[in-house]
């Protein structure tokens, strides 16, 4: 922008009064030099703090759409059961990996007890009823890398399920016999920040209650080490310790966010039977606790069907996974009648999902018209894979008399899908109720205007304005909300004057350097005091310029990454635009272009110089977006376009390889790989070659034994980015 | 004249998708509103250079009636695009900020003792508060010497905002 303004001009012409032989200048002077000084340095801050914006938006953009994308695969799995029958031949196989028997009857008869600790044994043991000196050898343990053997795990689950049957939904505590309560938010497997707290705030214990607000689990590497301390703590401080649901307990998140794997990693023998304790102990949490009677606590937030008295009377336990209808109670029946629905999938399709289903569909927040077909309150019949799980739900009245038509998939029991047995249309208004009331509770988040309007970023529970907090508060004589769900730069946030208050627990959530992580606490009094902290590896403090381009790097490179994923239809979309094909086109149409491909609601215009250059005459080279990021490793001899395929679902692809690898060998069969990538895509409506695919699952079976490993060939659709890459060479 | 005038709408119209991009990046709500408090840093992120005083008065033009602590962008786009379209504010060139240093540094010896610069920057002109001081001087300062090399500093501001 030219600055031809005379009052620069003049500003100019009156610095430069300045005379050589003056040796002072004048107070006038020097006040206009601090004024200009003040104004350049202000300005500096704005544009950074301006980068820290979007780098924020960024970083959370990806993760809400990382958290639509896991709705994929859940309803790939419900779409699998839909149309098995119609895979030939060899469908029932692959399903029946898929599907497997969750447990033996052995292992289910099994307990902790037939588990054998070897002598060979080095970690931590620990005996019930658990003392200090357990939960003390547990923290030694994991600040020493070691990890609890599988036979300890199940006991502690074991007990810690016996436990969380006899509590209620919503727990009532008091401040009277203790001098202050301390609340802590997410914090997703991340070891380091739970130690930090225990060493500024003290262990738990009767004069130190801690209540822990959801989301201990995913996305950190140390998320079971968190699950063992906070259940050891528990059972050691049943008085004095609580833990809250959070949306990642939930078994199908854990698959898309790594709980899952990092537990089958850990343990590669007695996984599956953690998983399936886990998955019990998460339904059996509390959703909610109350302090004193002023204070409520919940992971997400509220709407305007909160109704603490009704929270209170359902059945919590039933709700395995809030992406899955509760089970009615005819489900017992209705396990056994499984495998006879499945049977009649082909045939049997759901009249329609309950309205309830409506708030899943995925939409962009800002244009809510856009694919928002299932959003309206129509219940039209929904058989598309795409849509709400529910749409692929069946629908029995009651479990089927024998005799029955015998099936191939007789016997077929779902794993750490059980829950998807769904009730269509027929369960119960009250079921459904309250597995609403718990998905609010644990989706939800604040926003500033009023009213009350469905989470469509998240796909789950609503934004609430302070007009229903407010109203919720009075109800129920409360004065004070406490939440998490959603990071925060200072680890805490107030909102709705006050009556809000978020509490997030890991720091550097994002990135090194992102954000601080905090904790609460209350007196009797409750007046809430904040501690902060932060993780670091570095002692020496970063500038604010530092923290935002550190920050900004990452969130810039994880960009990036989804616009070489999505190569191909961009460029298609840029093309559109460049008439003459001269390789430019407007900023403005090269920001429509990439935001209607992506989906991500981001500031691109603001964002545009850092992804892509401009040509001198202001128009922007589109080519030069996917300049920085490169294929890791030589991609097998394939189309560019199954490449940037599976390089965009490859995590999903992980997941499920992952899941039909039974052994844990790393290894899964040239057959399997073929029908898994056939079923995926189909699913997903990706149009590749049947004989593309053959030709790569030969060409990546190096060792010709009809085997292939699955991790050695995701490799291949890792990234690089060019920068880092001239940074090592460059040392 | 006709070709004139388009060009002068189509110089409207990428002024008003800018304003809109960086009003955007506060607009947490997405109902087109944002906080007032953010109006500062949005309008220097434009590349606007308004001294404190005068950022008052822009606050004032787009403020409500009844001021309700948001500012819509309805009021915001008119009023920026003026300031955008005349150029008020623009940026301060390098060798400005370059003599404006100098005329702090009295003794010509090519930096800055931090007391100096605090007294300068913390009582005159428009104050930085006690947190703007610190953080500049986190950026500023060499550690070795404890003294701010202007010339070097402005230099790395400057490179590090493009």
């Amino acid at each position: 922008m030219g600055c031809g303004t005379s009052a620069a001009t003049e500003a100019q012409g009156r610095l430069s009064e300045k005379d050589d032989s003056v040796k002072a200048p004048s107070p006038a002077l020097t006040m206009k030099a601090a004024i200009l000084i003040q104004r350049w340095y202000r300005r500096y801050v704005a544009r950074l703090e301006i980068r820290r914006r979007y780098t924020w938006s960024i970083f959370q953009s990806i993760e809400y759409a990382g958290e639509q994308d896991q709705l994929q695969l859940s309803s790939f799995f419900s779409f699998m059961l839909d149309n098995f029958t119609q895979i030939s031949g060899n469908g029932p196989d692959l399903i029946s990996h898929l599907l497997d028997p969750a447990l033996t009857e052995e292992e289910k008869q099994a307990t902790f007890e037939g588990v054998e600790v070897s002598d060979s044994y080095s970690g931590p043991h620990i005996s019930f009823p658990l003392t200090v000196s357990d939960t003390n050898a547990l923290l030694s343990a994991f600040k020493a890398q070691q990890i609890l053997h599988a036979r300890y795990v199940l006991q502690l689950l074991y007990e810690t399920k016996r436990f969380l049957k006899q509590m209620p939904n919503i727990i009532y505590l008091s401040t009277s016999y203790t001098k202050e309560i301390t609340v802590c938010g997410d914090l997703h497997g991340r070891l380091d920040d739970l130690l930090l707290i225990f060493y500024k705030n003290g262990l738990p214990s009767t004069d130190n209650p801690y209540v822990f607000n959801g989301d201990f689990v995913d996305r950190g590497k140390k998320s079971i080490e968190i699950i063992i301390i906070l259940f050891a703590f528990l059972l050691l401080y049943p008085d004095h310790m609580h833990l809250n649901r959070g949306n990642h307990e939930d078994h199908i998140m854990n698959l898309r966010y790594g709980f899952t794997k990092e537990v089958m990693q850990k343990y590669r023998t007695h996984g599956r039977q953690i998983l399936q304790l886990l998955q019990d102990i998460f339904s059996l949490l509390p959703v909610a606790t109350v302090i004193d009677d002023k204070v409520l606590i919940v992971h997400g937030g509220i709407s305007d069907m909160t109704d603490l008295e009704f929270l209170g009377s359902i059945e919590r336990q039933k709700i395995k996974s809030v992406l899955r209808l509760p089970k009615s109670f005819e489900d017992v029946e209705a396990e056994r009648g499984l495998e006879k629905i499945c049977g009649q999938a082909g045939s049997l399709r759901s009249a329609g999902g309950p309205s309830g289903g409506t708030r899943k569909r995925r939409c962009r927040r800002r244009k809510p018209s856009s694919g928002s077909s299932s959003s309206s309150s129509s219940s039209s019949s929904s058989s598309s894979s795409i849509s709400s799980p529910r749409g692929a739900s069946q629908v029995w009245s009651s479990p089927l008399p024998s005799p029955r038509v015998p099936s191939p998939t007789d016997l077929l029991q779902l794993p750490f899908l059980d829950s998807i047995v769904a009730v269509a249309s027929l369960a119960p208004p009250r079921e459904e109720a309250g597995w609403k009331q718990i998905v609010d509770l644990l989706w939800s988040d604040p926003k500033k205007q009023d009213g009350c309007t469905a989470n469509t970023f998240r796909g789950g529970g609503c934004y609430f304005g302070p007009d229903v907090t407010r109203r919720l508060l009075q109800r129920h004589g409360l004065q004070l909300l406490i939440r998490s769900h959603e990071c925060k730069q200072e680890g805490y946030e107030f909102c709705h004057d006050g009556q809000v208050i978020t509490i997030f627990s890991a720091s550097n959530y994002y990135e090194e350097g992102s954000n601080r992580g905090a904790y609460v606490k209350l007196g009797p009094d409750m007046v809430p005091r904040f501690f902060q902290y932060q993780v670091s590896r570095c002692t020496r403090k970063l500038t604010l310029h530092q923290r935002v381009s550190v920050a900004e790097s990452s969130a810039l490179k994880s960009l990036k990454e989804k616009l070489f994923a999505h190569r191909s239809e961009l460029m298609a979309a840029f093309q559109e635009y460049d008439v003459n094909k001269t390789g430019c086109i407007s900023i403005t149409d090269w920001a429509q272009a990439t935001e209607s491909v992506l989906k991500l609601d981001l500031p691109w215009r603001t964002l545009r110089p850092r992804l892509a250059r401009l040509a001198p005459d202001g128009a922007v080279e589109y080519q030069s977006c996917f300049e920085d990021v490169s294929a890791g490793q030589p991609v097998p001899q394939i189309s560019p376009n199954l490449a940037e395929t599976l390089y965009r679902y490859r995590t999903d692809l992980e997941i499920v390889f992952n899941i039909i690898d039974k052994d844990h060998s790393g290894l899964i069969s040239i057959d399997e790989f073929r029908q898994t990538w056939k079923l995926f895509s189909s699913h997903l409506n990706v149009d590749v070659d049947d004989s593309a695919i053959d030709d790569l699952a030969r060409s990546i079976d190096y060792n010709k034994d009809g085997s292939i490993d699955f991790n050695e060939f995701l490799e291949a659709f890792r990234v690089v980015h060019k920068l880092d890459t001239k940074e090592k060479q460059q040392g | 004249m006709a070709e004139e005038r388009d060009s002068a709408e189509a110089l409207v119209s990428e002024i008003h998708k800018k304003i809109t991009d960086a009003f955007e990046v506060f607009d947490h709500e997405f109902n087109k509103t944002v906080d007032i408090r953010e109006i500062g840093t949005i309008i220097r992120s434009l590349g606007c250079f308004p001294s404190e005083g005068e950022l008052h008065d822009i606050i004032a033009e787009v403020e409500e009636e009844e001021p309700t602590g948001y500012i819509h962008f309805e009021k915001f786009l008119p009023v920026m695009t003026k300031v955008l379209m005349e150029r008020k504010f623009c940026p301060i060139p390098e060798h400005l900020l370059m003599q404006a240093f100098e005329v702090l540094d009295q003794q010509k010896k090519g930096f800055l003792e931090p007391e100096e610069l605090k007294k300068h920057l913390t009582q005159e002109g428009e104050p930085f508060t006690r947190e703007e001081m610190e953080e500049m001087f986190s950026a500023a300062l060499d550690p070795d010497k404890n003294v701010i090399f202007y010339k070097d500093f402005v230099s790395m501001m400057t490179i590090e905002e493009t």
